[in-house]
């Protein structure tokens, strides 16, 4: 066993990798959040529904139209995305200037209908998506064994999330996207189509679940509890980074995810609820989350 | 033959229909809401093309709800709105800009999110001839200077030059101007009337909410007084000596 100061590194590092693997998928889901709350002011509760429904999607695409992995990388996400883009404009969109709280209700009731209609069709144990055979295998390195698909899961995310601050924060769509954010209103009177831009931003920030949802299928058990189950941490780390902040997001999805891994080596007792005490913690030394600004 | 009959009869039928080409703006009968509250009872105003107008009138007498009534930005809004010819009272808002019409909001509108050199390119063109980008940075050297600066940190002067810089850009030929001498220093609101001036020689029809008269008297060519929500006066440039009284006692001062 290869120790340093009493420290097994194999079991450090794997569960370092695993943090990794779970702060990729906080990342990519607290980042649509973030986006959507950031131009709609609402709350997606059914964020960890559409990511659940990702993964559905392309396990059912695999299973009865053949559609592998690979396509189902690109299709999934325009298939939720739809999803979102008719939910904005159907159902979101009528209720826009109530209070928000009226919309946080609504999609929280979505998220309940969406999951208990799969528990119903599926059962709630689980099924499994295959590895594609191209990310099967892995790496040995040093101190540790890394798989071909844990590798690229955080390649891909690492890219998405990355690709998504570099639209947001540095072309003409982000700055319309921006812009909205503060003073949708001076906005139409600029002559830009804000109401056009919610609904696409709701469904961007919706595809993004789906998205991981496909990502997580191969690693995780396919159920239809995946989704609240990882909601409830998503959302301690958008509070965390700070709501709206979009790099906030991305760099607490992945950091939360290797304090969790840190944790889970260190003291496995706290590993579920580290991530709820540094929520606390923050929010009594900066309300505004890490990377929020201050009101 | 017929159809030249038609066009004869209706220029008969409507003696303003020879000057309404030149009509940049017609409002009849405006009225605008916000909730439950009336702020406009019938507005009837007209801006012709290549005129400075502004909108003298206190604190709450309905100007500044004018021009966000025009761009549709109020709650509710019935009457008539003819822009450039379009008559634009069903219009949905994102949509009147790109008739022509540039709007300079009282709070000035510069996005905190944005830098300077964003900020000014976020609207997009609503008519081919705008000013380009370089002769901005020759009007507004200081716009230039500070062009990665965040929008919120420019001083009120250079934010104001930066919200006009911003709708001279879209080629806009139609500009409401709401307060843009508001609490500027002398120095600056100087520029803001030479940069004025220049727009009208450009042939720009201009509306302008103006607090400060001396400010907006050499350069109108027309003035509306408003109160209460209505017009109560109009008073062209050549007038003004004769009705200063008047206006004091509308204006308060």
């Amino acid at each position: 066993m290869a120790t340093l100061f009493d420290i097994n590194l194999f079991a450090l590092f794997g569960q370092l990798l695993v943090g990794l693997i779970n702060g990729s998928f906080y990342a990519l889901l607290s980042l649509g959040l973030a986006i959507i709350f950031g131009l709609l002011k609402i709350i997606n509760f059914a964020q960890g529904a559409m990511y659940m429904l990702g993964a559905f999607i392309a396990l059912l695409a695999l299973k009865y139209m053949g559609i592998n992995y690979w396509f189902a990388l690109i299709l999934v996400p325009l298939t939720v995305g739809l999803i979102g883009i008719l939910m904005e404009r159907f159902l979101i969109r009528p209720i826009a200037n109530e209070d928000h709280l009226y919309s946080l209700l609504l999609t929280f009731g979505l998220a309940l209908i969406i999951q208990g209609v799969f528990t119903h069709a599926f059962g709630s144990s689980g099924l499994s998506y295959a590895v594609p055979d191209a990310l099967k295998g892995g790496t040995k390195l040093p101190f540790m064994y890394l798989p071909n698909y844990r590798a690229w899961i955080i390649i891909v995310s690492v890219l998405v999330c990355a690709g998504t601050w570099w639209m947001i924060e540095k072309t003409k769509l982000g700055a319309y996207l921006r812009a909205g954010t503060e003073n949708p209103q001076l906005m139409q009177a600029f002559g830009i189509n804000v109401p056009l831009i919610v609904t696409l931003t709701f469904g961007f920030g919706v595809a993004l679940a789906g998205f991981a949802g496909v990502m997580a299928a191969p690693i995780y058990s396919v159920s239809p509890d995946m989704g609240s189950n990882i909601l409830i941490t998503v959302f301690a780390i958008v509070v965390i980074g700070g709501m709206g902040s979009i790099g906030g997001a991305i760099i607490t999805g992945l950091g939360m995810g290797v304090v969790e891994g840190l944790t889970k080596y260190f003291y496995p007792e706290a590993s579920n609820t580290v991530i709820f005490l540094v929520m606390v913690i923050v929010l009594l030394l900066k309300p505004a989350g890490l990377f929020g600004k201050e009101a | 033959m017929i159809e030249h009959a038609s066009s004869h009869s209706e220029s008969i039928a409507n003696p303003a229909f020879h000057a309404s080409h030149r009509e940049k703006i017609r409002i009849n009968n405006l009225h605008a809401f916000y909730g439950e509250s009336h702020i406009l009872h019938g507005i009837d105003m007209t801006v012709n093309q290549g005129e400075l107008v502004t909108l003298l009138g206190r604190n709450g007498s309905g100007r500044s709800t004018t021009l966000r009534a025009i761009m549709n930005m109020v709650g509710e809004r019935s009457g008539q709105i003819v822009i450039n010819g379009h008559e634009t009272i069903a219009m949905p808002a994102h949509k009147i800009a790109h008739i022509g019409l540039g709007f300079c909001p009282e709070e000035r509108g510069i996005f905190a999110s944005l830098n300077v050199e964003e900020n000014l390119m976020l609207p997009p063109n609503v008519r081919s001839d705008g000013v380009s980008l370089e002769e901005i940075y020759d009007m507004f050297p200081n716009l230039y200077e500070r062009r990665t600066s965040q929008g919120t940190r420019l001083s009120g002067g250079e934010q104001q030059m930066l919200a006009l810089a911003r709708i001279l850009r879209t080629g806009a030929n139609i500009l409401l101007l709401d307060e843009i001498t508001e609490g500027l220093a002398p120095v600056i609101v100087q520029k803001l009337g030479e940069v004025l001036r220049n727009l009208k020689e450009r042939g720009l029809t201009i509306l302008l909410v103006e607090q400060n008269f001396r400010f907006a008297a050499p350069i109108a060519d027309r003035h509306y007084v408003m109160e209460h929500g209505h017009i109560v006066e109009e008073v062209h440039a050549n007038e003004l000596e004769a009705k200063t009284e008047l206006l004091n006692t509308y204006l308060g001062v």
